[in-house]
């Protein structure tokens, strides 16, 4: 890394882009934390869950891996982004049918036309 | 920074646990508990780096790993659970 | 046999992945032992060959994670926005089926996992022709009902040139 782009990328840079990476990724855990705790019903709660999963999740990871550079580090943080990646909407989609299958409405939800014929 | 960060993941992990202690239904805690088992991963990453421990992340994979079935194992049950429910009572046996 | 093979590959890789140790024998050994056996029985389990999976796909799938992601940060500043801000950005919970014209359990697995994975909008039933969808927003159900996302995953299945919503009934698995 250092061989390779010496001007562009000082350590000092490197250090602020992980930090605003981090930051970010708690920002938007905090934000879909917030809206699990203030959303109205279930369905709505899957919704903001979400952020938590993938952006936040992601950013915060980015953030660690510029910390690490090219090692076996940055490897497994990138394997623990896929894994998470992968699983939250299964993890998700369980949820909600779960959630249909115990008879819970999606109390506020207008239902949407279907758009097409079926 | 790092450490400003695990306290960041650890305001996001009492807000989850609240929403669990909330419910009302059971999706609403089990939906918390699934995002607290993320953060945690998170947390163990990040307190990996904190104490410059990277042997920390095989534990955050294995979590993430345990963490993803045993979410998924619970959810199987209280879908069947729900249908068994649903279905009329078996007299007697 | 291509199936055994490539779960043995990216199971010894994870192994090696988390072991880190390459030049200790007995590890390698273990790690080889077991690869096999669970690779084994992973063919014993799966019935290879109905999930519609073909190579060319790997080509094709750079192009759509890159796509994919561009639109789960979109998502993601909606829905913070509609968190921070609900009296200018209110919610509007929509639910509906919208037809899934993938011809594979593959190609519909895809569509559903994004449509998951996109915060605003997730996939709650995946029936043989449509998706029950909840979605956070009207906006992001039409953006949804608008098609963008079932058509590329549509073109990451069966190629660029493939004409779009052509649906022969072609066996599903």
């Amino acid at each position: 890394m250092d061989l390779l782009l010496p001007p562009l990328f000082p350590d000092l840079l490197l250090d602020l882009l992980s930090m605003a990476l981090l930051i970010g990724g708690v920002f938007l855990g905090i934000s879909g934390a917030v809206g699990v705790i203030r959303f109205p019903d279930f369905y709505t709660r899957v919704h903001a869950a979400g952020v938590t999963d993938t952006l936040s999740a992601g950013m915060i990871l980015a953030g660690l891996m510029l910390q690490a550079g090219f090692t076996l580090v940055t490897v497994k943080l990138a394997f623990i982004l896929l894994f998470l990646w992968l699983t939250s909407p299964v993890a998700s989609h369980a949820l909600a049918r779960a959630a249909t299958h115990t008879g819970a409405k999606p109390v506020t939800a207008t239902s949407g036309e279907p758009s097409s014929s079926n | 920074m790092f450490a400003a960060t695990a306290i960041g993941i650890l305001v996001v992990m009492a807000l989850a646990l609240a929403r669990a202690f909330l419910g009302p239904t059971i999706c609403d805690r089990i939906l918390a508990v699934n995002m607290f088992g993320t953060k945690t991963v998170l947390l163990i990453a990040v307190y990996g780096f904190l104490t410059g421990r990277p042997d920390f992340l095989d534990i955050a994979i294995t979590y993430a790993l345990i963490n993803f079935i045993g979410v998924i194992a619970v959810l199987k049950f209280v879908e069947g659970l729900a249908d068994s429910e649903r279905q009329p009572r078996p007299d007697e046996f | 046999m291509l199936y055994f093979l490539s779960l043995f590959a990216v199971l010894f890789g994870f192994w090696l992945l988390l072991s880190g140790l390459w030049d200790h024998g007995l590890l390698l050994g273990l790690g080889l032992i077991s690869s096999a056996f669970v690779a084994w029985i992973g063919t014993r389990l799966e019935r290879p060959g109905g999930d519609g999976f073909e190579p060319g796909m790997l080509l094709r799938l750079p192009r759509y994670l890159g796509w994919l992601l561009v639109a789960i940060v979109q998502a993601n500043i909606d829905v913070v926005r509609r968190i921070w801000d609900p009296v200018a950005h209110p919610i509007s919970p929509v639910t509906g089926r919208l037809p899934a014209s993938q011809r594979t359990r593959l190609g519909k697995t895809l569509y559903a996992n994004s449509i998951t994975l996109t915060p605003g909008t997730v996939a709650i039933e995946v029936s043989d022709a449509d998706v029950l969808v909840h979605a956070l927003s009207r906006e992001a159900f039409d953006d949804l009902a608008g098609g963008e996302m079932e058509r590329r995953v549509l073109a990451l299945e069966c190629g660029a040139g493939h004409p779009a919503g052509h649906r022969d009934g072609e066996a599903q698995g």
